[in-house]
Protein backbone atom coordinates (compact mmCIF):
# COMPACT_ATOMS: atom_id res chain seq x y z
CA UNK A 1 0.00 0.00 0.00
CA UNK A 2 1.03 3.56 -0.62
CA UNK A 3 1.89 6.49 1.61
CA UNK A 4 0.02 9.81 1.44
CA UNK A 5 1.95 12.96 2.35
CA UNK A 6 -0.14 16.00 3.34
CA UNK A 7 1.53 19.05 1.83
CA UNK A 8 1.84 22.42 3.52
CA UNK A 9 1.48 25.36 1.17
CA UNK A 10 2.29 28.99 1.93
CA UNK A 11 2.66 32.20 -0.11
CA UNK A 12 5.97 30.91 -1.52
CA UNK A 13 4.52 27.56 -2.63
CA UNK A 14 5.35 24.16 -1.21
CA UNK A 15 7.10 24.36 2.18
CA UNK A 16 10.57 22.79 2.38
CA UNK A 17 9.35 20.79 5.38
CA UNK A 18 6.89 18.96 3.09
CA UNK A 19 9.80 17.77 0.94
CA UNK A 20 11.39 16.39 4.11
CA UNK A 21 8.14 14.52 4.79
CA UNK A 22 8.31 13.09 1.24
CA UNK A 23 11.85 11.79 1.94
CA UNK A 24 10.64 10.19 5.16
CA UNK A 25 7.61 8.66 3.37
CA UNK A 26 9.93 7.10 0.77
CA UNK A 27 11.62 5.17 3.61
CA UNK A 28 8.33 3.43 4.45
CA UNK A 29 8.14 1.47 1.17
CA UNK A 30 5.42 1.64 -1.49
CA UNK A 31 4.42 4.53 -3.72
CA UNK A 32 4.50 8.06 -2.33
CA UNK A 33 1.58 10.34 -3.18
CA UNK A 34 1.09 13.91 -2.02
CA UNK A 35 -2.11 15.80 -1.28
CA UNK A 36 -2.13 19.48 -2.19
CA UNK A 37 -5.16 21.21 -0.73
CA UNK A 38 -5.63 24.95 -1.15
CA UNK A 39 -7.08 27.60 -3.36
CA UNK A 40 -5.60 28.52 -6.76
CA UNK A 41 -2.73 26.05 -6.39
CA UNK A 42 -2.11 25.15 -10.05
CA UNK A 43 1.39 26.59 -9.85
CA UNK A 44 2.20 24.58 -6.72
CA UNK A 45 0.96 21.40 -8.44
CA UNK A 46 3.27 22.02 -11.41
CA UNK A 47 6.19 22.54 -9.02
CA UNK A 48 5.34 19.39 -7.00
CA UNK A 49 5.08 17.26 -10.17
CA UNK A 50 8.86 17.56 -10.57
CA UNK A 51 9.74 16.33 -7.06
CA UNK A 52 11.86 13.20 -7.15
CA UNK A 53 10.26 10.05 -5.81
CA UNK A 54 6.61 11.08 -6.13
CA UNK A 55 4.23 9.06 -8.26
CA UNK A 56 0.95 10.91 -7.82
CA UNK A 57 -0.23 14.40 -6.85
CA UNK A 58 -3.80 14.75 -5.59
CA UNK A 59 -4.98 18.33 -6.04
CA UNK A 60 -7.97 19.60 -4.05
CA UNK A 61 -8.42 23.16 -5.27
CA UNK A 62 -11.29 24.69 -3.32
CA UNK A 63 -11.89 27.84 -1.24
CA UNK A 64 -12.51 25.85 1.98
CA UNK A 65 -8.84 24.80 1.99
CA UNK A 66 -7.36 28.28 1.43
CA UNK A 67 -6.31 28.85 5.06
CA UNK A 68 -5.33 25.36 6.18
CA UNK A 69 -8.27 25.04 8.59
CA UNK A 70 -8.08 21.59 10.27
CA UNK A 71 -11.89 21.25 10.50
CA UNK A 72 -12.11 21.50 6.69
CA UNK A 73 -9.00 19.51 5.78
CA UNK A 74 -9.53 16.52 8.08
CA UNK A 75 -12.70 15.21 6.34
CA UNK A 76 -10.87 15.42 2.99
CA UNK A 77 -7.90 13.43 4.32
CA UNK A 78 -10.20 10.92 6.00
CA UNK A 79 -12.00 10.35 2.69
CA UNK A 80 -8.76 9.81 0.75
CA UNK A 81 -7.12 7.72 3.48
CA UNK A 82 -8.93 4.50 2.55
CA UNK A 83 -6.34 3.89 -0.17
CA UNK A 84 -3.30 4.41 2.03
CA UNK A 85 -1.38 2.48 4.67
CA UNK A 86 0.25 5.55 6.17
CA UNK A 87 -0.52 9.29 6.29
CA UNK A 88 2.51 11.54 6.81
CA UNK A 89 3.11 15.26 7.35
CA UNK A 90 5.96 17.38 8.69
CA UNK A 91 5.76 18.29 12.38
CA UNK A 92 5.32 22.00 11.70
CA UNK A 93 2.56 24.00 13.41
CA UNK A 94 0.34 23.07 10.41
CA UNK A 95 1.09 19.32 10.62
CA UNK A 96 0.84 19.18 14.41
CA UNK A 97 -2.55 20.89 14.28
CA UNK A 98 -4.04 18.71 11.55
CA UNK A 99 -2.70 15.16 11.82
CA UNK A 100 -3.95 14.21 15.33
CA UNK A 101 -7.44 15.26 14.20
CA UNK A 102 -7.07 12.96 11.18
CA UNK A 103 -5.79 10.05 13.32
CA UNK A 104 -8.77 10.31 15.67
CA UNK A 105 -11.25 10.42 12.76
CA UNK A 106 -9.64 7.26 11.37
CA UNK A 107 -9.38 5.68 14.87
CA UNK A 108 -5.74 4.77 14.24
CA UNK A 109 -2.44 5.14 16.11
CA UNK A 110 -0.37 8.28 15.74
CA UNK A 111 3.38 8.80 16.12
CA UNK A 112 4.46 12.43 16.42
CA UNK A 113 7.82 14.10 15.66
CA UNK A 114 9.50 10.97 14.30
CA UNK A 115 13.27 11.48 13.99
CA UNK A 116 14.19 8.01 12.74
CA UNK A 117 12.34 5.28 10.82
CA UNK A 118 13.71 1.89 11.92
CA UNK A 119 11.04 -0.15 10.08
CA UNK A 120 7.60 0.72 8.65
CA UNK A 121 6.14 0.23 12.17
CA UNK A 122 9.11 1.09 14.43
CA UNK A 123 10.23 4.63 15.05
CA UNK A 124 12.47 6.76 17.22
CA UNK A 125 11.03 9.98 18.60
CA UNK A 126 12.41 12.42 21.17
CA UNK A 127 10.70 12.75 24.56
CA UNK A 128 11.35 15.06 27.52
CA UNK A 129 12.45 17.97 25.31
CA UNK A 130 14.89 15.75 23.42
CA UNK A 131 16.72 14.70 26.57
CA UNK A 132 15.71 11.08 25.89
CA UNK A 133 14.86 9.09 22.77
CA UNK A 134 11.97 6.62 22.76
CA UNK A 135 11.73 3.65 20.41
CA UNK A 136 8.05 2.94 19.76
CA UNK A 137 6.22 0.20 17.85
CA UNK A 138 2.87 0.90 16.22
CA UNK A 139 0.06 -1.69 16.15
CA UNK A 140 -1.21 -3.31 12.93
CA UNK A 141 -3.47 -1.19 10.74
CA UNK A 142 -3.26 2.27 9.28
CA UNK A 143 -0.84 4.72 10.80
CA UNK A 144 -0.54 8.51 11.02
CA UNK A 145 2.91 10.10 11.42
CA UNK A 146 4.44 13.51 11.73
CA UNK A 147 8.18 13.67 11.06
CA UNK A 148 10.65 16.23 12.41
CA UNK A 149 11.71 18.08 9.24
CA UNK A 150 15.26 18.89 10.38
CA UNK A 151 16.19 15.18 10.52
CA UNK A 152 15.14 14.22 6.97
CA UNK A 153 16.82 15.86 3.93
CA UNK A 154 14.23 17.51 1.63
CA UNK A 155 13.35 15.50 -1.51
CA UNK A 156 14.93 16.97 -4.64
CA UNK A 157 12.86 19.43 -6.65
CA UNK A 158 13.89 17.86 -9.96
CA UNK A 159 13.76 14.51 -11.70
CA UNK A 160 10.20 13.48 -10.88
CA UNK A 161 7.30 12.83 -13.20
CA UNK A 162 4.23 12.44 -11.02
CA UNK A 163 0.72 12.08 -12.36
CA UNK A 164 -1.62 14.93 -11.36
CA UNK A 165 -5.17 14.01 -10.33
CA UNK A 166 -7.89 16.43 -9.26
CA UNK A 167 -10.00 15.51 -6.22
CA UNK A 168 -13.28 17.13 -5.23
CA UNK A 169 -13.57 19.35 -2.18
CA UNK A 170 -15.53 18.25 0.89
CA UNK A 171 -17.07 21.65 1.61
CA UNK A 172 -16.80 24.11 4.48
CA UNK A 173 -17.42 22.45 7.86
CA UNK A 174 -18.41 25.93 9.12
CA UNK A 175 -16.96 25.30 12.58
CA UNK A 176 -13.96 27.60 12.55
CA UNK A 177 -13.57 30.87 10.71
CA UNK A 178 -10.21 32.28 9.65
CA UNK A 179 -9.84 35.92 10.73
CA UNK A 180 -6.25 36.96 9.98
CA UNK A 181 -2.63 35.92 9.99
CA UNK A 182 0.32 38.09 11.01
CA UNK A 183 3.69 36.80 9.90
CA UNK A 184 6.93 38.35 11.07
CA UNK A 185 8.61 39.96 8.08
CA UNK A 186 12.33 39.37 7.85
CA UNK A 187 14.85 39.44 5.03
CA UNK A 188 17.09 37.06 6.95
CA UNK A 189 16.78 33.27 6.49
CA UNK A 190 13.95 31.36 8.20
CA UNK A 191 14.99 30.14 11.66
CA UNK A 192 13.98 26.49 11.11
CA UNK A 193 16.09 26.03 7.96
CA UNK A 194 18.93 28.59 8.32
CA UNK A 195 22.48 27.26 7.89
CA UNK A 196 23.75 29.65 10.59
CA UNK A 197 21.80 30.69 13.68
CA UNK A 198 22.97 33.08 16.39
CA UNK A 199 20.95 33.45 19.54
CA UNK A 200 20.76 35.48 22.69
CA UNK A 201 19.56 35.02 26.24
CA UNK A 202 18.28 37.37 28.91
CA UNK A 203 21.79 38.72 29.60
CA UNK A 204 21.44 40.89 26.47
CA UNK A 205 19.57 43.17 28.91
CA UNK A 206 16.86 44.84 26.84
CA UNK A 207 14.98 44.61 23.57
CA UNK A 208 17.07 47.46 22.15
CA UNK A 209 20.34 45.83 23.20
CA UNK A 210 19.20 42.44 21.90
CA UNK A 211 18.53 43.75 18.41
CA UNK A 212 21.40 46.28 18.28
CA UNK A 213 23.91 43.65 19.39
CA UNK A 214 22.82 40.63 17.38
CA UNK A 215 21.44 42.11 14.13
CA UNK A 216 24.72 43.40 12.61
CA UNK A 217 26.46 40.05 13.26
CA UNK A 218 23.47 38.13 11.86
CA UNK A 219 23.63 40.23 8.71
CA UNK A 220 27.35 39.67 8.37
CA UNK A 221 26.93 35.90 8.75
CA UNK A 222 23.68 35.61 6.76
CA UNK A 223 22.28 34.06 9.93
CA UNK A 224 18.84 33.75 11.48
CA UNK A 225 18.44 35.06 15.03
CA UNK A 226 17.08 32.84 17.77
CA UNK A 227 16.31 33.50 21.42
CA UNK A 228 15.85 31.68 24.70
CA UNK A 229 12.50 31.48 26.41
CA UNK A 230 13.78 33.90 29.06
CA UNK A 231 14.64 36.47 26.38
CA UNK A 232 11.24 36.05 24.75
CA UNK A 233 9.34 36.20 28.04
CA UNK A 234 11.08 39.41 29.02
CA UNK A 235 9.98 40.97 25.73
CA UNK A 236 13.43 41.21 24.11
CA UNK A 237 12.60 39.03 21.12
CA UNK A 238 9.38 37.95 19.36
CA UNK A 239 7.81 34.57 20.24
CA UNK A 240 8.58 32.90 16.95
CA UNK A 241 12.34 33.40 17.51
CA UNK A 242 12.28 31.02 20.47
CA UNK A 243 14.53 28.00 20.09
CA UNK A 244 13.78 24.87 22.13
CA UNK A 245 11.06 22.44 23.14
CA UNK A 246 8.29 25.00 23.07
CA UNK A 247 9.71 26.95 20.16
CA UNK A 248 11.53 25.87 17.02
CA UNK A 249 13.84 22.86 16.88
CA UNK A 250 16.81 23.69 14.68
CA UNK A 251 19.74 21.81 13.15
CA UNK A 252 21.95 24.44 11.48
CA UNK A 253 25.58 23.99 10.39
CA UNK A 254 26.63 26.57 12.97
CA UNK A 255 24.86 27.70 16.13
CA UNK A 256 26.34 30.46 18.29
CA UNK A 257 24.73 31.03 21.69
CA UNK A 258 25.47 34.38 23.33
CA UNK A 259 24.72 34.62 27.03
CA UNK A 260 22.60 31.46 26.95
CA UNK A 261 22.84 29.32 30.09
CA UNK A 262 21.69 26.12 28.39
CA UNK A 263 18.51 24.97 30.13
CA UNK A 264 17.34 21.46 29.12
CA UNK A 265 14.38 22.89 27.15
CA UNK A 266 16.74 25.04 25.07
CA UNK A 267 19.43 22.40 24.55
CA UNK A 268 16.76 19.95 23.32
CA UNK A 269 16.16 22.31 20.40
CA UNK A 270 19.80 22.74 19.28
CA UNK A 271 21.37 19.31 19.88
CA UNK A 272 21.44 18.39 16.21
CA UNK A 273 23.41 21.47 15.13
CA UNK A 274 26.68 20.49 13.43
CA UNK A 275 28.81 22.94 15.43
CA UNK A 276 27.68 24.65 18.64
CA UNK A 277 29.57 27.66 20.00
CA UNK A 278 28.85 29.07 23.45
CA UNK A 279 29.87 32.51 24.68
CA UNK A 280 29.14 33.02 28.36
CA UNK A 281 30.82 34.69 31.31
CA UNK A 282 29.89 31.78 33.60
CA UNK A 283 32.34 28.87 33.06
CA UNK A 284 29.87 26.52 34.80
CA UNK A 285 26.94 27.30 32.46
CA UNK A 286 25.43 23.99 31.24
CA UNK A 287 25.63 25.21 27.62
CA UNK A 288 29.40 24.47 27.70
CA UNK A 289 28.62 20.75 28.10
CA UNK A 290 27.11 20.61 24.60
CA UNK A 291 29.29 23.26 22.92
CA UNK A 292 32.04 22.24 20.50
CA UNK A 293 33.79 25.55 21.12
CA UNK A 294 33.38 27.79 24.11
CA UNK A 295 34.55 31.26 25.07
CA UNK A 296 34.30 32.25 28.71
CA UNK A 297 33.90 35.94 27.99
CA UNK A 298 31.50 38.87 27.89
CA UNK A 299 29.33 38.72 24.77
CA UNK A 300 29.45 42.52 24.47
CA UNK A 301 33.21 42.36 23.84
CA UNK A 302 33.15 39.10 21.86
CA UNK A 303 30.60 40.23 19.25
CA UNK A 304 32.49 43.33 18.02
CA UNK A 305 35.74 41.33 18.05
CA UNK A 306 34.05 38.59 16.04
CA UNK A 307 32.74 41.15 13.55
CA UNK A 308 36.18 42.59 12.92
CA UNK A 309 37.82 39.14 12.77
CA UNK A 310 35.26 38.09 10.14
CA UNK A 311 36.00 41.21 8.09
CA UNK A 312 39.73 40.50 8.11
CA UNK B 1 -21.05 27.99 31.04
CA UNK B 2 -18.84 25.21 32.34
CA UNK B 3 -15.17 24.86 31.39
CA UNK B 4 -13.44 21.49 31.64
CA UNK B 5 -9.65 21.66 32.04
CA UNK B 6 -7.61 18.50 31.53
CA UNK B 7 -4.36 18.40 33.51
CA UNK B 8 -1.54 15.86 33.59
CA UNK B 9 0.95 14.91 36.29
CA UNK B 10 4.45 14.74 34.83
CA UNK B 11 8.08 14.71 36.00
CA UNK B 12 8.93 18.25 37.11
CA UNK B 13 10.45 20.26 34.28
CA UNK B 14 13.63 20.94 36.28
CA UNK B 15 14.46 17.26 36.82
CA UNK B 16 17.20 15.63 34.72
CA UNK B 17 15.43 12.56 33.36
CA UNK B 18 17.12 9.15 33.02
CA UNK B 19 16.13 5.80 31.50
CA UNK B 20 15.38 2.93 33.89
CA UNK B 21 18.16 0.35 34.43
CA UNK B 22 16.61 -2.03 31.86
CA UNK B 23 16.30 0.77 29.29
CA UNK B 24 12.59 0.08 28.80
CA UNK B 25 11.12 3.23 30.33
CA UNK B 26 11.83 6.53 32.06
CA UNK B 27 12.91 6.40 35.71
CA UNK B 28 10.14 7.89 37.87
CA UNK B 29 10.99 6.30 41.25
CA UNK B 30 11.77 9.00 43.81
CA UNK B 31 11.50 11.71 41.16
CA UNK B 32 9.70 15.02 41.81
CA UNK B 33 6.37 15.21 39.97
CA UNK B 34 4.38 18.36 39.13
CA UNK B 35 1.49 19.61 37.05
CA UNK B 36 2.39 19.87 33.36
CA UNK B 37 3.38 23.54 32.81
CA UNK B 38 1.17 24.03 29.73
CA UNK B 39 -1.82 22.72 31.72
CA UNK B 40 -1.21 25.45 34.30
CA UNK B 41 -1.63 27.98 31.48
CA UNK B 42 -4.90 26.28 30.50
CA UNK B 43 -6.14 26.39 34.11
CA UNK B 44 -5.15 30.01 34.57
CA UNK B 45 -7.08 30.91 31.40
CA UNK B 46 -10.18 29.07 32.64
CA UNK B 47 -10.04 30.72 36.07
CA UNK B 48 -9.64 34.17 34.47
CA UNK B 49 -12.68 33.54 32.24
CA UNK B 50 -14.66 32.68 35.35
CA UNK B 51 -13.37 35.76 37.19
CA UNK B 52 -14.47 37.85 34.19
CA UNK B 53 -17.99 36.45 34.56
CA UNK B 54 -17.77 34.48 31.29
CA UNK B 55 -17.88 31.04 32.91
CA UNK B 56 -19.82 29.66 35.86
CA UNK B 57 -17.74 26.61 36.77
CA UNK B 58 -14.19 25.33 36.22
CA UNK B 59 -13.79 21.56 36.46
CA UNK B 60 -10.23 20.18 36.61
CA UNK B 61 -9.75 16.59 35.43
CA UNK B 62 -6.74 14.28 35.65
CA UNK B 63 -6.47 10.70 34.40
CA UNK B 64 -4.19 8.28 36.25
CA UNK B 65 -3.37 6.79 39.63
CA UNK B 66 -4.41 8.10 43.05
CA UNK B 67 -1.11 10.03 43.10
CA UNK B 68 -2.79 12.55 40.76
CA UNK B 69 -4.64 14.02 43.74
CA UNK B 70 -1.69 16.34 44.32
CA UNK B 71 -2.00 18.05 40.91
CA UNK B 72 -5.79 18.22 41.32
CA UNK B 73 -5.35 19.97 44.70
CA UNK B 74 -2.97 22.33 42.93
CA UNK B 75 -5.70 23.02 40.35
CA UNK B 76 -8.27 23.66 43.09
CA UNK B 77 -5.84 26.05 44.81
CA UNK B 78 -5.41 27.92 41.53
CA UNK B 79 -9.16 28.47 41.42
CA UNK B 80 -10.87 25.41 39.92
CA UNK B 81 -14.26 24.84 41.59
CA UNK B 82 -14.23 21.07 41.49
CA UNK B 83 -11.77 18.30 40.65
CA UNK B 84 -12.26 14.86 39.17
CA UNK B 85 -9.78 12.02 39.12
CA UNK B 86 -10.46 9.41 36.46
CA UNK B 87 -8.62 6.59 38.15
CA UNK B 88 -6.62 3.97 36.30
CA UNK B 89 -3.30 2.23 36.89
CA UNK B 90 -2.63 2.11 33.14
CA UNK B 91 -0.79 4.76 31.19
CA UNK B 92 -3.15 5.88 28.44
CA UNK B 93 -2.06 6.92 24.97
CA UNK B 94 -3.36 10.14 23.42
CA UNK B 95 -6.30 8.55 21.59
CA UNK B 96 -7.35 6.57 24.69
CA UNK B 97 -7.18 9.79 26.73
CA UNK B 98 -9.27 11.61 24.12
CA UNK B 99 -11.89 8.83 24.21
CA UNK B 100 -12.10 8.94 28.00
CA UNK B 101 -12.49 12.73 27.86
CA UNK B 102 -15.19 12.41 25.21
CA UNK B 103 -17.19 10.18 27.56
CA UNK B 104 -16.66 12.67 30.36
CA UNK B 105 -17.83 15.55 28.15
CA UNK B 106 -21.08 13.61 27.60
CA UNK B 107 -21.58 13.47 31.40
CA UNK B 108 -20.48 16.99 32.29
CA UNK B 109 -21.65 18.96 29.26
CA UNK B 110 -18.96 21.70 29.21
CA UNK B 111 -19.02 24.37 26.51
CA UNK B 112 -15.25 24.64 26.43
CA UNK B 113 -12.47 22.11 27.00
CA UNK B 114 -9.05 23.60 27.73
CA UNK B 115 -5.75 21.74 28.03
CA UNK B 116 -2.03 22.33 27.54
CA UNK B 117 -0.74 22.15 23.99
CA UNK B 118 1.53 19.25 24.93
CA UNK B 119 2.74 17.32 27.96
CA UNK B 120 6.46 17.79 28.65
CA UNK B 121 6.96 14.04 29.16
CA UNK B 122 5.76 12.44 25.90
CA UNK B 123 5.87 15.74 23.92
CA UNK B 124 3.08 14.33 21.71
CA UNK B 125 0.79 17.39 21.38
CA UNK B 126 -2.14 15.25 20.21
CA UNK B 127 -4.92 14.99 22.82
CA UNK B 128 -6.77 18.29 22.23
CA UNK B 129 -6.96 17.77 18.46
CA UNK B 130 -8.09 14.15 18.90
CA UNK B 131 -10.79 15.12 21.39
CA UNK B 132 -12.06 17.87 19.06
CA UNK B 133 -12.24 15.32 16.22
CA UNK B 134 -14.14 12.74 18.33
CA UNK B 135 -16.64 15.38 19.50
CA UNK B 136 -16.83 16.98 16.03
CA UNK B 137 -16.06 20.31 17.72
CA UNK B 138 -13.80 23.05 16.36
CA UNK B 139 -10.27 23.30 17.73
CA UNK B 140 -7.73 26.04 18.35
CA UNK B 141 -4.30 24.70 19.20
CA UNK B 142 -1.26 26.60 20.59
CA UNK B 143 -3.48 29.45 21.84
CA UNK B 144 -1.84 32.66 23.09
CA UNK B 145 -5.04 34.70 23.58
CA UNK B 146 -8.68 33.72 24.11
CA UNK B 147 -11.75 35.96 24.17
CA UNK B 148 -15.34 34.75 24.53
CA UNK B 149 -18.47 36.55 23.35
CA UNK B 150 -21.90 35.49 22.07
CA UNK B 151 -21.13 31.79 21.80
CA UNK B 152 -17.93 32.41 19.81
CA UNK B 153 -14.32 31.99 20.97
CA UNK B 154 -11.81 34.26 19.24
CA UNK B 155 -8.39 32.69 19.59
CA UNK B 156 -4.93 33.89 18.62
CA UNK B 157 -2.67 30.93 17.77
CA UNK B 158 1.12 30.73 17.73
CA UNK B 159 2.16 29.40 14.31
CA UNK B 160 5.51 29.02 12.54
CA UNK B 161 6.64 32.52 11.60
CA UNK B 162 3.95 34.45 13.46
CA UNK B 163 0.36 34.31 14.71
CA UNK B 164 -3.11 33.71 13.32
CA UNK B 165 -6.58 34.47 14.63
CA UNK B 166 -9.54 32.07 14.36
CA UNK B 167 -13.15 32.26 15.47
CA UNK B 168 -14.70 29.04 16.75
CA UNK B 169 -18.36 28.32 17.36
CA UNK B 170 -18.79 26.93 20.90
CA UNK B 171 -18.57 24.23 22.12
CA UNK B 172 -14.88 24.01 21.28
CA UNK B 173 -11.52 22.57 22.36
CA UNK B 174 -8.56 24.90 22.91
CA UNK B 175 -4.94 23.97 23.74
CA UNK B 176 -2.79 26.50 25.60
CA UNK B 177 0.62 27.79 24.59
CA UNK B 178 3.01 29.16 27.25
CA UNK B 179 2.29 32.69 25.96
CA UNK B 180 -1.35 32.50 26.98
CA UNK B 181 -0.71 33.90 30.48
CA UNK B 182 1.44 33.80 33.60
CA UNK B 183 -0.14 31.26 35.96
CA UNK B 184 -0.78 32.71 39.41
CA UNK B 185 1.39 31.89 42.40
CA UNK B 186 -0.53 29.80 44.93
CA UNK B 187 -0.68 31.34 48.41
CA UNK B 188 -1.16 29.34 51.60
CA UNK B 189 -4.82 30.42 52.23
CA UNK B 190 -5.71 29.21 48.72
CA UNK B 191 -4.11 25.85 49.50
CA UNK B 192 -6.13 25.60 52.73
CA UNK B 193 -9.35 26.53 50.89
CA UNK B 194 -8.59 23.91 48.22
CA UNK B 195 -8.76 21.18 50.88
CA UNK B 196 -12.44 21.98 51.36
CA UNK B 197 -13.31 21.84 47.67
CA UNK B 198 -14.78 18.64 46.19
CA UNK B 199 -12.34 16.11 44.71
CA UNK B 200 -14.26 13.19 43.28
CA UNK B 201 -12.83 9.90 42.00
CA UNK B 202 -14.32 7.97 39.12
CA UNK B 203 -12.92 4.61 37.98
CA UNK B 204 -12.01 4.77 34.28
CA UNK B 205 -14.20 1.70 33.64
CA UNK B 206 -17.28 3.73 34.57
CA UNK B 207 -16.75 5.90 31.52
CA UNK B 208 -17.16 2.84 29.32
CA UNK B 209 -14.62 1.30 27.02
CA UNK B 210 -11.68 3.39 25.85
CA UNK B 211 -10.15 0.79 23.57
CA UNK B 212 -7.97 2.51 21.01
CA UNK B 213 -4.87 1.55 19.07
CA UNK B 214 -1.84 2.59 21.11
CA UNK B 215 1.92 2.56 20.69
CA UNK B 216 4.21 0.13 22.51
CA UNK B 217 7.21 1.69 24.20
CA UNK B 218 10.15 -0.61 23.40
CA UNK B 219 13.15 1.32 24.65
CA UNK B 220 14.24 4.63 26.16
CA UNK B 221 17.81 5.81 25.55
CA UNK B 222 19.91 8.86 26.17
CA UNK B 223 20.68 10.48 22.81
CA UNK B 224 24.28 10.00 21.67
CA UNK B 225 26.49 12.42 23.61
CA UNK B 226 28.18 15.14 21.58
CA UNK B 227 31.97 14.80 21.60
CA UNK B 228 33.57 16.90 24.34
CA UNK B 229 34.15 20.48 23.27
CA UNK B 230 37.03 22.87 23.87
CA UNK B 231 37.17 26.18 25.66
CA UNK B 232 39.19 28.58 23.51
CA UNK B 233 41.26 31.56 24.60
CA UNK B 234 40.05 34.30 22.28
CA UNK B 235 37.96 35.28 19.27
CA UNK B 236 40.76 34.68 16.75
CA UNK B 237 41.12 31.07 17.88
CA UNK B 238 37.34 30.67 17.54
CA UNK B 239 37.26 32.04 14.00
CA UNK B 240 40.20 29.80 13.02
CA UNK B 241 38.44 26.73 14.49
CA UNK B 242 35.16 27.52 12.71
CA UNK B 243 36.98 28.04 9.40
CA UNK B 244 38.82 24.73 9.87
CA UNK B 245 35.44 23.03 10.52
CA UNK B 246 34.19 24.63 7.26
CA UNK B 247 31.17 26.26 8.89
CA UNK B 248 32.54 29.75 8.24
CA UNK B 249 34.07 31.03 5.04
Amino acid sequence: MSVLVIAEIDANGLKTATRSAISAAAQLGGEVHVLLAGENIRGVALQAKEIKGLSKILVADAPEYAQGIAENLSPLVRQLAADYQTIVAAATSFGKNLLPRVAALLDVAMVSEVTQILAPRRFVRPIYAGNLNATVAAPAGQLVLTIRPTTFAPAELQGGAAEVVAVAGTGDAAKARFVRRELAVSDRPELATAKVVISGGRSLGSKEAFHATLTPLAEQLGAAIGATRAAVDSGMAPNDWQVGQTGTVIAPELYIAFGVSGAAQHVGGIKDAKIIVAVNTDPDAPIFKVADYGLVADLFTVIPALQSALKG
Amino acid sequence: MKILVQIKRVIDYQVTVRPTADGRNVETAGVKMSINPFDENALEAAVRLKEAGLATEVLAVAIGSAANQDVLRHALAMGADRALLIETEHTLGSLQTAKALKALVAREDPQLVLTGKQAIDDDAAETAQMLAALLDWPQATFASAITLADGVATVVREIDGGQETLQLNLPAVISADLRLNDPRFIKLPALMMAKKKPLETLPLAELGTVDAPALTLEAVNEPPARPAGRVLGNVDELVAALRAAKVLS
